[in-house]
């Protein structure tokens, strides 16, 4: 087998907290799907037969219940529970889940909707023999109004820096600035090596991640690397242009960072095989070069290698923050041909529903309500005469008559009295609004939720 | 046989004719066997003459229906097998054909009528001879037709090379689907001269329709595929060793099914990942020689040895094929190419050979003193490679384009070039620009030395560059100066095709010595070499 799909739904949502307080992050309602159901349809689309899932128990009770889940995903789901508690990293759930894995990997987060050719990203891998081959894209700008925010949003802060050769192909450089004390350093021998360097920022970390069979057995002999996007693949990156895996006497090297040495071996033994003779033949053979100018051999002799596909068109959205929850609502629907109006739904003739909102199964639409660009959820009771614009309505809400609900986020459960006029508001899970409330740019949560922090 | 013949003669008799062709019916009765042939020969071109004007407006596919059941039942080879044999024939026989028609047909007297009658009698005699007899009769005298008139053996045209046929493509195409591997389409417009052969992009991979983790075609061979098309692995010795290290891991990894026996199940599971790598970038000589070697091999493999020690004796056999054909090779002409470099010598090369590069680096190893010119070409510029690898060795280098090559030449005492493939009519083929070094290498009296394993020479012949090459990317030749591309839109000009090439033929005129491991040879010896090699297997 060439790939094992790994995905990683454990994830809290820590960005979004008023949202997911009570609904775990895979399980959000996106389009009227479960978030997760986006990763595994991107799987299943390019021909994985099963996935390893990796997720809280809460989550894999709704996957085996979930009637949407159950009939659309056809892959098989292998789910490894693991304890909410633990606060496990993204590494170190993979370090759980080592027995399972066999071949490469490719891990994909529960929170990435897209649509990207996947093999755009397999093709690097595969044809250069790269040990990560990673997904990014061009950051979109949000143009709806989040609710709940108070004055501008912070740009600028949290920025990536990604610095890509010539070719766009190959990464050279990563780092968070959240990770940079006071400047961008960069190494001599990368610019040696690549004098030319593009460094991007506006660029968005898909979280898709081809990793080589070596590295997981990396991560088994480092226990200190926890988190993927934030550890390993920096490391990773930094690591091609390290002089003791480069150089040809990385065995005789002396007791000092022995450990650290012993890591760097693992790496590189553990990808050579039984043939590197006949694969180094056929390099050497081949005129190719994948740089110019310079007196080295292809790739400059390096056996670890990263790359990275940039996608310049198209659509990537990683609802982690409310703005990119309530972006990726508005922009979904378009791509799949669902009907716009699930025929479980029972909706009043008289009623004026846009024909950009989609409307769940099960729900009840009563006389003289007007829904314009809204995404109304599951089993969702509207009464008469409400108006509901720009808003997104999650599962087993209530809205009494007369309501206004304008650019909100309801979630799940939640009972909006009658009356009310709601704008740019975030009602969590559960809550009531009480009869005639008025409530303009407010996160309406419970006091428990408060409690948490 | 001679019961037809009889009636033949009685039906002449019959039919008031003219005395010539009475007397070569009594020759015929007298003479025996050869003139009845010729007899035959005759009729079955009338009959074939008269099915063309019955059919007229068929035109093409018919004949090329009548191509193929002449063919061998061979099993589909890659490019290896003659396919040039078929295409010097086949234009013959076309034209053959139709000159006999087109010139019949104004003038249309009373004995080519009659002729055409008789020939539709013996027709129908025939054919219920052949139900008699099984209907053997007609099927052999299709093939036997074409081979008597022609000489050599009917091989079937490799499907790569009929690409402007649409009855070649729907097999291809339906061949393909049957093996599950995706059909690559063509790109852009192309010069009419190569319509008959594939171009495809390099934006359009061939893995797009391709599952991501390759369930149908093991993804070594996925990995080589795109390795080949994007140009990672090029040269023709980088592509056979890349090839053999894949089909290892295949082997490694293959089991056999109940019930079937690895001798044949495994050359079955072979098929699909070559057509697959025949897509990605079509097959050279030396991939085609290999290929059949291990064919050959696992063909051979008896059936009561265990799994485990077949595989472990294929994967033997790949490695020593490598390291005899590919390794000690090289070593070998080194050894006999270094004897010929003398001191003080200036030796032109032409992009990047792996072989010439090791003969130049063990020259230089072995105290020779000598410099070499680096003539490159666009759009590969290969010879920056060469450049590259000579220079960090220590040999002083010059560097030209090709467009220099007559400047440059008066300086220059030898000329060393790698090749592709060597044919059978000695014809050298090699990367696109070589016939024309050695055009002007000869014009100076310049000694050409090509530099050739022998697992490279192959039955094919051929005496152009038009009937059977290769067309790469045509955005490639496409360059941005100064932030200008002028080609950007080179679709869009209907009467505009870029053509990217990437194999000629150099004739033996030009090539002053070919040096194998075997030793050094005229061009001229090459099937000697092939015949010795088919006796020693």
């Amino acid at each position: 087998m060439e790939l094992q799909a790994v995905l990683m739904a454990a994830g809290g949502g820590s960005r979004m907290m008023d949202l997911t307080y009570n609904t775990p992050k895979p399980l959000l309602p996106v389009g009227n799907r479960p978030l997760i159901w986006y990763p595994l349809n991107l799987l299943e689309r390019v021909g994985f037969e099963e996935v390893i899932v990796i997720t809280t128990k809460e989550v894999q009770k709704a996957l085996s219940t979930d009637q949407r889940l159950k009939t659309d995903v056809k892959l098989r789901l292998d789910v490894v529970c693991i304890q909410e508690e633990a606060d496990m990293g993204t590494a170190d759930a993979l370090r759980h889940i080592q027995q399972k894995i066999k071949t490469d990997i490719l891990v994909v987060s529960c929170d990435l909707i897209t649509d990207v050719a996947l093999h755009e990203v397999v093709d690097l891998f595969r044809a250069h023999s790269a040990t990560l081959s990673i997904l990014m894209s061009k950051v979109h700008e949000f143009t709806e109004t989040v609710p709940g925010q108070k004055g501008k949003k912070k740009a600028g802060e949290q920025r990536d820096f990604v610095g890509v050769d010539v070719t766009g192909k190959r990464l050279l450089f990563m780092a968070n600035e959240a990770d940079l004390d006071e400047g961008l350093v960069l190494r001599k021998s990368i610019m040696r090596k690549h004098p030319r360097m593009l460094i991007k920022t506006g660029l968005l970390d898909g979280h898709l991640y081809c990793l080589k069979r070596s590295v997981v057995d990396f991560l088994v002999h480092n226990k200190c690397v926890t988190s993927i996007r934030g550890e390993l693949v920096p490391y990773l990156v930094r690591k091609q242009f390290s002089k003791s895996l480069n150089s040809q006497n990385a065995t005789e090297d002396s007791e000092k960072n022995q450990k650290q040495q012993d890591a760097h071996h693992n790496l590189e033994l553990l990808s050579t095989s039984k043939d590197e003779a006949l694969l180094q033949l056929a390099r050497e053979r081949s005129c190719w070069n994948d740089h110019r100018g310079d007196m080295s051999e292809a790739y400059h002799g390096g056996k670890l290698r990263c790359y990275v596909h940039i996608m310049e068109e198209g659509m990537c959205y990683r609802v982690n923050t409310l703005a990119a929850y309530i972006e990726a609502n508005r922009v979904v629907p378009k791509l799949f041909e669902d009907p716009p109006i699930h025929p479980a739904a029972v909706v009043s003739e008289r009623s004026l529903v846009g024909s950009d909102s989609i409307i769940g199964p099960l729900c009840q639409i009563s006389d003289k309500t007007s829904i314009k660009r809204s995404n109304v959820g599951t089993s969702t009771t509207i009464k008469e005469k409400v108006k509901i614009t720009n808003s997104i309505i999650m599962n087993g809400v209530t809205i009494e008559e007369g309501c206004n609900i304008q650019g909100s986020v309801i979630c799940n459960n939640a009972v909006i009295g009658r009356g009310a006029d709601i704008k740019y508001c975030l009602v969590g899970s559960g809550q009531h609004v009480e009869p005639e409330a008025e409530r303009t740019n407010e996160v309406i949560v419970g006091s428990d939720q408060l409690m948490e922090i | 046989m001679a019961d037809s013949d009889g009636r033949q003669v009685v039906s002449i008799n019959h039919s008031t004719e003219e005395d010539v062709k009475l007397q070569e019916v009594v020759q015929a009765k007298c003479e025996g066997k050869e003139l009845t042939k010729e007899e035959k020969q005759r009729l079955r071109k009338e009959k074939k003459q008269h099915k063309k004007n019955k059919k007229d407006d068929r035109g093409p596919p018919e004949k090329e229906k009548e191509k193929e059941k002449a063919s061998v039942l061979a099993p589909s080879k890659p490019a290896t097998q003659s396919p040039a044999h078929k295409a010097a024939p086949v234009p013959v026989n076309a034209s053959a054909s139709e000159s006999p028609v087109a010139a019949e047909k104004p003038a249309k007297s009373k004995a080519e009528q009659r002729a055409e009658r008789r020939a539709r009698q013996d027709t129908e005699r025939a054919s219920k001879q052949g139900k008699k007899e099984g209907g053997q009769q007609s099927a052999s005298s299709k093939p036997k037709a074409t081979p008597n008139e022609l000489q050599p053996v009917v091989k079937r045209l490799p499907e790569h090379i009929q690409v402007d046929d649409p009855a070649a493509l729907k097999k291809l195409a339906k061949k393909l689907e049957r093996q599950q591997v995706p059909l690559r389409s063509d790109y852009g417009y192309k010069v009419s001269l190569f319509s008959h052969l594939h171009q495809y992009s390099r934006k359009n991979p061939p893995t797009q329709q391709i599952s991501i983790p390759a369930t149908v075609i093991h993804p070594s061979i996925v990995r080589l595929g795109l390795q080949y098309s994007q140009g990672i692995i090029a040269g023709s010795n980088a592509r056979s060793v890349a090839l053999l290290h894949a089909f290892k891991q295949v082997i490694q990894d293959y089991s056999t099914p109940p019930n079937e026996e690895l001798s044949r199940d495994l050359v079955n599971k072979l098929s699909p990942y070559i057509s697959f790598l025949s897509q990605c970038r079509p097959l050279s000589a030396s991939m085609g020689n290999a290929i059949k070697y291990i064919k050959k091999e696992i063909s051979n493999i008896p059936s009561q040895c265990k799994e485990e020690e077949a595989k472990r004796r294929l994967q033997e056999c790949i490695d020593s094929y490598i390291n005899e054909k590919i390794i000690l090779a090289s070593e070998a002409i080194s050894k006999y190419a270094i004897e010929k470099i003398s001191d003080g010598d200036v030796i032109l090369v032409y992009g990047c050979s792996s072989l010439v590069n090791h003969i130049l680096c063990e020259a230089f190893e072995k105290q020779r003193k000598f410099r070499v010119i680096v003539v490159d070409s666009r759009p590969r510029l290969e010879g920056r490679e060469a450049l590259r690898r000579l220079v960090k060795k220590g040999i002083r280098c010059t560097y030209v384009l090709i467009s220099a090559l007559s400047y440059i030449l008066p300086e220059v005492s030898k000329v060393f070039l790698g090749a592709h493939a060597l044919l059978a009519n000695g014809y050298v083929m090699s990367r696109v620009g070589t016939s024309q070094i050695a055009l002007v290498a000869k014009a100076y009296n310049v000694p050409v030395l090509v530099c050739c394993e022998t697992y490279k020479f192959c039955e094919r012949v051929q005496t152009d560059s038009f009937e059977s090459n290769e067309l790469d990317d045509p955005d490639d030749l496409i360059v941005t100066r100064n932030g200008k591309t002028h080609l950007e839109n080179w679709q869009t000009v209907k009467s505009l095709g870029l053509l990217n090439l990437v194999y000629d033929v150099t004739p033996p005129d030009f090539v002053d010595l070919v040096i194998t491991d075997l030793g050094m040879i005229p061009c001229t010896s090459v099937p000697v070499v092939l015949r010795v090699k088919n006796v020693d297997q």
